[in-house]
């Protein structure tokens, strides 16, 4: 029986350890690719172990363009830290009305919220609003407000949490002792919802953290452009990064010694790696984001 | 039962009713951004009858019935885009969950917490990165001069694969990375129900002499049945929305692949900002809306026929 346990136990860590490679693999290619000297890539193709070692992808990157890549940087940091300030509160506002039973009508509202899961107008009337009414082509709004500043699926989420979570007798207690409505939401219920904001913060932050499509509907000028959109322009263009920053989009003499084979990859590193960085620490919450109402909508 | 303080009960009714306005104030912002991001672009959807002219403005746009789309249902293209939407996302489904059932009941054997959120952990790394930096990773295995498998092919004497413009390996390479990026965010979600089943039922089976196979086919399946469907239903609800990152950044946009990863959200967006035909897209926005609310809805019935707790509504 022990050894019968023994073995089971080899072939299971055996079959999730070849798992966890299928899924490690591809960053390794690319982490060593991204250090591999020009020439040997062009000879030899991308490998996991480097001929030749080489930083020229980084140097050129925090070297002559490194405004471009530093700006575009910028630009995801400044979204996704405004975006994910405004998701949460837009949520938070709608949540919490809707989680108090005594609230006249509210199954009235949370059907208008939980319809939006149901039905959309889809990619082209989205598109024609936000740029013929809205004029949001080539601003920073692009980046924002279009999709992700408020979703339902969070919503309900949340207010299935204040509802279950916050004690209505508490609410109760705080507006006899005279608190308003805004008092109660600020110094009483979200103190007692620090879990739920953060795994709707971070899973609202990784959505604008990662996203591209904005971008690419709505911006033609780079100089707006975040991490992924330049990313998603230098797949097809390696050059890209080169004219960027230039008005005319001239091709310097630096073009001629880009080193275009790992700086693709250097910039894909340069892109993933924050939330490579910051995943270990935060993997409760993005496993507790994924989990709470999964299943029920 | 909490009986209310009488003080409360006395107050003037108009206090009352302001409470609930500070409430309903609250909700206006949410909700003019739903009916800004949401709900307009639902009444847009009527433009799939018009012949738009931006020059008198989208409401004064002449309708012009199911024009756009007869030309749309003309084409070959609405089949394909049809077929592959279905078909990947059929495929998806069906390895996905049976693939995502497996790991999470390999997870749940794992003796030892630190183990288990040490697999989940790497499991999950591929559904944080965007589909734009996973663009960048199969390019670094495919790239036909610089690729890792050509180079390794080239090694052993083969002649290199042009992988970019051969149709025929794309549906295997799609499922892959699908695969990939997805396989241990839907295992999460079985194993966090694996979690909630009593210990006791597998005690009870042990001492019944059962063996591992046996309590996984009698027990664990069996517990996990009403999550698999509800799952999968839901899923099937979605079917006619494809992963547009999936389809329209991994094949890298390659001319000669369109046939077999074209889908209707890639068609969408090719017809409205590449080739600028603006009926044919808006068209077969319409009927993704469409259909895919009615396929939502059924889905949802038959959830709600098998297990009401389970339905969305």
């Amino acid at each position: 029986m022990v050894d019968n346990s023994r073995t089971f136990n080899i072939v299971l860590h055996s079959v999730l350890m070849l798992l966890a490679a299928f899924c490690l693999v591809p960053f390794l290619l690319l982490f060593s690719s991204s250090f591999a000297s020009e020439a040997s890539l062009l000879k030899h193709g991308y490998s996991f172990f480097p001929r030749e070692i080489s930083f020229s992808a980084y140097n050129y990157l925090f070297g002559s363009s490194s405004s471009s890549i530093l700006r575009s940087y910028g630009i995801t940091i400044l979204v996704t830290v405004i975006g994910t300030s405004v998701n949460l509160a837009l949520t938070v506002l709608l949540a919490y009305p809707l989680s108090r039973r005594d609230l006249p009508n509210r199954n009235v509202f949370a059907f208008i919220i939980f319809f939006t899961m149901l039905f959309n107008g889809g990619l082209v009337p989205t598109y024609i609003m936000y740029t013929q009414l809205f004029h949001i082509k080539n601003t920073l709004f692009a980046l924002i407000v279009p999709q992700f500043m408020l979703s339902a699926f969070y919503v309900i989420m949340m207010r299935t949490y204040f509802t279950s979570n916050i004690p209505m007798e508490i609410i109760e207690a705080a507006k006899i002792d005279g608190a308003h409505e805004y008092r109660i939401l600020w110094q009483v219920v979200l103190p007692m919802s620090m879990p739920i904001l953060a795994t709707v913060g971070l899973m609202v932050g990784l959505m604008y953290w990662n996203d591209w499509t904005n971008g690419l509907y709505y911006l033609t000028d780079p100089k707006l452009f975040s991490i992924q959109n330049v990313l998603n322009r230098m797949l097809r263009d390696a050059q890209f990064l080169s004219t960027m920053g230039s008005n005319s989009g001239q091709l310097s003499t630096a073009v001629k010694n880009l080193p275009s084979t790992s700086l693709k990859m250097a910039v894909a590193v340069i892109g993933a790696l924050p939330i490579l960085v910051i995943y270990p620490f935060f993997q409760r919450f993005f496993v507790k984001g994924i989990t709470v109402g999964a299943v029920k909508g | 039962m909490s009986t209310k303080p009488p003080s409360l009960e006395h107050k003037p009714k108009k206090k009352r009713k302001e409470h609930f306005i500070a409430l309903y104030i609250m909700m206006i912002p949410g909700l003019l951004y739903l009916l800004i991001n949401n709900y307009i672009p639902m009444a847009g959807l009527i433009i799939a009858f018009k012949k738009v002219n931006f020059e008198v403005g989208i409401l004064k746009s002449p309708l012009i019935g199911f024009k756009n789309f007869e030309y749309l249902f003309k084409t070959k293209d609405a089949w394909i885009i049809t077929r592959n939407t279905i078909g990947y996302n059929a495929l998806f489904i069906v390895l996905g969950t049976a693939m995502a059932i497996t790991v999470a009941i390999l997870l749940n054997e794992v003796a030892g917490k630190k183990m288990k959120s040490f697999y989940q952990g790497i499991f999950l790394l591929p559904f944080l990165i965007s589909i734009v930096v996973v663009a960048y990773l199969v390019f670094a295995f495919l790239s036909t001069d610089v690729g890792f498998i050509n180079n390794l092919r080239e090694m052993s004497g083969q002649k290199p694969i042009q992988w970019y413009t051969t149709q025929k390996y794309w549906p295997f390479i799609l499922t892959l990375v699908n695969q990939w990026k997805s396989f241990g965010y839907m295992s999460i979600i079985y194993f966090a129900t694996l979690v909630g089943i009593d210990r006791t039922y597998y005690e009870a089976a042990v001492v019944d002499g059962a063996n591992r196979w046996q309590q996984i086919t009698s027990i664990t399946l069996p517990l996990l049945k009403p999550t698999i469907i509800t799952l999968v239903l839901l899923a099937i609800g979605r079917i006619f929305y494809s992963d547009f990152g999936l389809f329209y950044q991994v094949p890298m946009g390659s001319g000669p692949l369109i046939p077999v990863t074209n889908t209707i959200d890639t068609y969408v967006y090719r017809g409205l900002m590449q080739l600028g035909n603006l009926g044919m897209a808006s068209a077969s926005g319409f009927y993704q809306s469409i259909v895919g609310f009615v396929l939502v809805l059924s889905a949802n019935w038959v959830v709600s026929r098998i297990s009401k707790e389970h339905a969305l509504f």
